[in-house]
């Protein structure tokens, strides 16, 4: 049953992909991409009702466990979202023949990101995420400009070398595995928190510091992040919408799912220190961005390096708490995440120009979309009553009892800092004067509305009610993780 | 480890083929033509698929024979075609802009295989593994690691990134064969054909770069900032 939903969950953008390559007609390979997206939404929204544990199939080569199954659901509902919004925001480029070329690299970046958690043996996802990579480098450089294809390179080569050492660390693992499981074994996630006490703790902790920077430069985490601004501002907005929704989330669980096998071999302080040190780190620089950036798309850019450092962090707490509030952190985080791509995408095209200096007087223009994105942008600084507060909080709640309060209290201040300068970047786009004479061309459709209409809703409703089904989905990865109990 | 008993022939010849790849790896380091990064970069894939080759012999691992013939034939001639294709066709023919002499670099590059041998026995004493071969694969895997991040940030020219990043690889597949020769064929073959996705990618991109930016110097790319 499990495996044939999820079958259809990776074939569904494969097909469209297909179909798009084979008949390029615009109008046809959008709505065969938005269909695919509604399947894969479909299939994810079934998934946590039905993993209570992990499964293999394929030979122990795929499998789904609950932390999985969470992190496919955020994938499923950004790609659904990007896809509404990709149908108004790409007709709006105006050049319906290169429509179907990035029509078949977004359903393929979709499937390899639905594909990539599902893979339960550790080389395997380290391919997954390399290929997510190949396939996003050509949808950031989908414009053509000069400012694009920079961005794509940067971001090709940053990430390649980065990942290269995660392969690295993947190699020091299975070595360190091959002196207990004999030469050539399955290197599953499974097996490996099982045989983790019994392995060598120094080549371990090499391994883990590879792979946390191997990953952490995907992730976004700083100081390998500066690849990230750069092309989450210069793809076009879809793609922006579904590299920080959805791909740093995808890199963040094989950090997650490796500091499970540091803790079960008794090495786990260090490495959760390491993390909240890279997740403090992170924030720190985020913070110093967002207050005296200028694009639209990269004040959006560094808030995801924000938030994947307070998901970091979740996780380096540790315990029942970090872990739920991680969880629970990134679900909100994609849906907010793309609202507010969403919203910058709409400015952009309206304004013609990234510069949140032109942006003007926003509410004028655009009174319905203009006051949902302000909404967003108070629930991505974590304000209440949205869900990016609960989250926040259970997360610093985590922090307050662990090992590394320190850090709690950086982020408690960082977090205060970029609520007073994300919302003063907005205060000027929607309460100043214009200095020069700026003009809101553009109409915004209707399919560049819809989808953040979708991402407020869930956003207010999470905020205000955490629902019991989740604290007990998170127990069970919490389990997965080796923490018992609350 | 497998190789506790491994006779001296082989573990000399194991030594031997590792020590030349690393030696490649400072002819690039320290050149500034991209036709001998080209031709170091080719010998260093030979010598690896040769190594793996004395791995399966010695080891007893049949299946490292194919791996062998698939890394002459992929990384020691298509990999080695497919960029000296892409460098014909930026017309590009060495490094203009340094910003470290070669003989710098190669100093650094000293210094870093002093680091990797450094790690690669201390890591050995903490397993109990003395043999030489074993710190020897650590350390020829981290310093070419290390060189290959060494080019990366030294070069300004597209291509020569490329072929960086490709040493990093060449450095993980030689560690990994004398480390962990047992690796499941699958991800061997994966992670092959993978690289050469890789590389076609990036020609792309570097046709990319002439048409859009109208330089592959990596030193005209800097209009984001901030």
């Amino acid at each position: 049953m499990i495996e044939t939903i999820l079958f259809i969950m990776v074939g569904a953008p494969a097909v469209a992909a297909l179909v798009a390559l084979i008949i390029p007609l615009a109008r046809l390979v959008e709505m065969v991409n938005l269909l695919a997206a509604i399947v894969a939404f479909v299939c994810v929204i079934s998934l946590p009702f039905q993993v209570h544990s992990n499964e293999t199939f394929l030979h122990n080569y795929a499998g789904i466990e609950p932390l999985s199954a969470w992190v496919l659901v955020c994938t499923g509902i950004v790609y659904l979202l990007a896809s509404i919004y990709a149908v108004g925001y790409m007709r709006m480029l105006n050049e319906p023949e290169r429509l179907p070329r990035f029509y078949t690299l977004f359903a393929l970046f979709a499937m390899t990101m639905l594909a990539a958690p599902l893979m339960n043996n550790i080389g395997l996802y380290w391919i997954a995420i390399e290929l997510t990579t190949l396939v996003s480098t050509f949808l950031i450089g989908f414009e053509h400009a000069a400012e694009a294809i920079e961005a794509a390179w940067k971001y090709i080569m940053i990430v390649s070398a980065g990942i290269s050492l995660a392969l690295l660390g993947t190699i020091f693992l299975y070595w360190d595995g091959s002196l207990v499981l004999g030469p050539t074994y399955d290197m599953t996630w499974q097996v490996m928190q099982e045989a983790a006490p019994k392995l060598s703790q120094p080549v371990l902790l090499l391994a883990f510091l590879l792979m946390l920077i191997g990953y952490g430069t995907k992730v976004g985490l700083a100081p390998m992040h500066n690849w990230l601004p750069d092309a989450h501002s210069e793809g076009p907005a879809p793609v922006s919408v579904m590299l920080s929704g959805a791909l740093l989330n995808t890199a963040m669980i094989g950090i997650a799912r490796f500091l499970a096998i540091a803790d079960s071999a008794g090495i786990g302080p260090i490495c959760h220190i390491a993390l909240v040190a890279l997740g403090a780190l992170s924030l720190l620089v985020a913070t110093l961005f967002i207050i005296r950036q200028s694009g639209v798309k990269r004040l959006m850019a560094y808030s995801s390096i924000e938030h994947m450092g307070v998901i970091a962090l979740g996780f380096g707490f540790g315990g029942m708490l970090g872990i739920a509030g991680s969880l629970y952190h990134m679900i909100n985080h994609s849906l907010n995440k793309s609202l507010m791509f969403f919203g910058a995408g709409n400015a952009m095209r309206a304004y013609g120009t990234k510069d949140i200096g032109k942006i003007r007087v926003f509410a004028q223009y655009f009174p319905v979309g203009s006051m949902i994105w302000l909404a967003g942008a108070v629930a991505i600084t974590g304000a209440p009553p949205f869900g990016l507060f609960l989250s926040e909080f259970t997360i610093l709640r985590a922090g307050f009892g662990s090992i590394s309060a320190w850090a709690a209290y950086a982020m408690a201040v960082l977090l205060i800092a970029i609520f007073i300068g994300f919302l003063n970047q907005f205060r000027r786009m929607y309460d100043e004067p214009a200095l020069i004479e700026t003009s809101a061309a553009g109409a915004i459709p209707v399919w560049c509305t819809v989808p953040m209409v979708l991402a407020i809703i869930p956003l207010l409703v999470f905020g205000l009610w955490w629902p019991a089904s989740f604290w007990h989905y998170f127990r069970l990865v919490a389990m997965q993780l080796g923490v018992g109990g609350a | 480890m497998q190789f506790a008993h491994l006779p001296p022939l082989a573990a000399s010849l194991f030594s031997l083929l590792a020590t030349v790849s690393l030696l490649l790896s400072f002819v690039m380091l320290g050149s500034r033509w991209i036709s001998s990064y080209l031709y170091a970069f080719a010998a260093e894939s030979w010598t690896i698929a040769a190594l793996s080759a004395a791995v399966g012999f010695y080891g007893g691992y049949p299946e490292l024979y194919l791996i062998a013939l698939l890394t002459a034939l992929f990384r020691g001639c298509v990999l080695p075609y497919l960029i000296w294709q892409i460098v014909r066709s930026t017309r590009i023919t060495q490094e203009i802009h340094v910003m470290l002499q070669p003989s710098t670099s190669l100093v650094l590059g000293a210094f870093a295989v002093v680091f990797a041998l450094l790690i690669g026995v201390r890591i050995g004493a903490q397993m109990g593994l003395s043999q030489t071969v074993i710190i020897l694969a650590l350390t020829v895997m981290l310093s070419m690691k290390l060189i290959g991040f060494l080019m990366l940030t030294l070069r300004y020219e597209a291509i020569s990134q490329v072929l960086g990043l490709l040493v990093l690889e060449n450095g993980i597949f030689l560690g990994s064969q004398i480390l962990v020769p047992g690796m499941p064929l699958l991800l061997e073959l994966v992670i092959l054909f993978d690289l050469l996705v890789v590389v076609a990618c990036f020609g792309v991109l570097v046709r990319y770069l002439m048409r859009h930016v109208g330089s592959t110097n990596t030193m005209q790319l800097r209009k984001l900032v901030g």
